[in-house]
């Protein structure tokens, strides 16, 4: 465990949580998830569980940005709040 | 007044009362925190045992695949059924048989990503990174045992060249290699692979999913041998099914249910 490792991935992390939660386009913000799942995969890989990471890689930030990017086309795209 | 402020004023004050809880817990890596050396004047903890003896006892190098595979293995085969029921619940709510004419119009038939279908560059790129992903991923199920990885993520990467097959081309060129059919077998293989090595010393007069008595099956020498090998052949089964399903609720949802047009 790194400490200023893990302060840069946090603050980065908030970022992005931001981010995600703030950006009008739908699109956008499925991409800015995946940054969120990359940067928590960092984070554990970081901390020594490495199977977890691999698991959070493929599964947090792989294959449910496919899934949420395959919603958000059949739906409308901008969010309406 | 403006909601958002009430919504910021209940997240701080969970944040806060979350920071709290937490300085209770002992440091991070603490070598006599409860977790890693049991209770103070009592037992040695459970993650001692497995430290100590799990690699005596299964021959596997990677602690966290004997835990999952075969100490828990009752959890991770119900995980593995839930990854099924998902699978299954989004082909119920979203699979449309018949009205095709009605669905195919409202579905988007070209992908709305980028207008102009010259896709050279992106095709041949994919095509080019497929194999490369599906023979990374069997080398991630098959080696589980010694590194990090196993079924669950061997099987979403296999899954997700099929999903890029789509994205490259259509969804009718990744349904062409990967039917309906076949991963609808698949998914329900894996559950029956993993259920199977269950029973199989139920049969012996053992207890399920007591993999050391099938020493017989593998011609090994010993259980230990035995359980390492069971542990392969559950983690094939869980890749099987995550596989499917990863595979199925992309093409469910990318094309309404139709299986055609899609992304």
């Amino acid at each position: 465990m790194i400490l200023s490792f893990d302060i840069i991935i946090l603050v980065f992390l908030i970022v992005a949580a931001i981010i995600a939660l703030n950006v009008k386009d739908l699109l956008s913000s499925a991409m800015i998830f995946g940054i969120y799942g990359f940067l928590i995969c960092l984070l554990w890989a970081e901390m020594g569980a490495v199977d977890v990471a691999f698991t959070e890689a493929t599964v947090g930030a792989g294959v449910s940005t496919v899934l949420f990017i395959a919603t958000i086309l059949n739906t409308r795209r901008r969010s309406s709040d | 007044m403006n909601p958002k402020l009430y919504a910021s004023i209940a997240v701080i004050i969970t944040g806060l009362v979350l920071l709290y809880g937490i300085s209770d817990f002992p440091t991070f890596g603490d070598p006599r925190s409860p977790a890693n050396s049991g209770v103070e004047g009592g037992a040695p903890s459970t993650s001692l045992y497995y430290i100590n003896e799990s690699y005596g006892a299964t021959k596997v190098p990677n602690l966290v695949t004997s835990v999952l595979a075969d100490y828990r293995g009752y959890d991770t085969m119900f995980e593995t059924v839930v990854v099924f029921a998902a699978g299954m619940a989004i082909f119920a709510i979203l699979r449309c048989f018949g009205r095709d004419d009605e669905a195919v119009i409202t579905a988007p038939t070209k992908s709305s990503i980028d207008g102009d279908h010259n896709r050279i560059i992106v095709g041949t790129t994919c095509r080019l990174a497929v194999p490369v992903v599906q023979i990374f991923a069997l080398y991630v199920v098959a080696h589980g045992h010694h590194s990090p990885g196993g079924g669950f993520q061997g099987g979403v990467m296999l899954g997700a060249s099929f999903i890029l097959i789509a994205l490259a081309g259509n969804l009718n060129d990744a349904l062409g290699r990967f039917s309906e059919r076949s991963y609808m077998t698949l998914a329900s293989l894996g559950i029956i692979i993993y259920a199977g090595f269950g029973v199989l010393p139920q049969v012996l007069g053992k207890n399920f999913l007591d993999f050391g008595v099938l020493e017989k099956f593998f011609l090994t020498d010993g259980p230990e041998m035995a359980r390492s090998h069971s542990m392969l052949g559950v983690e094939i089964g869980v890749a099987l099914t995550v596989m499917s399903i990863m595979f199925a609720i992309f093409a469910n949802l990318s094309s309404r249910g139709t299986l055609k047009g899609g992304l």
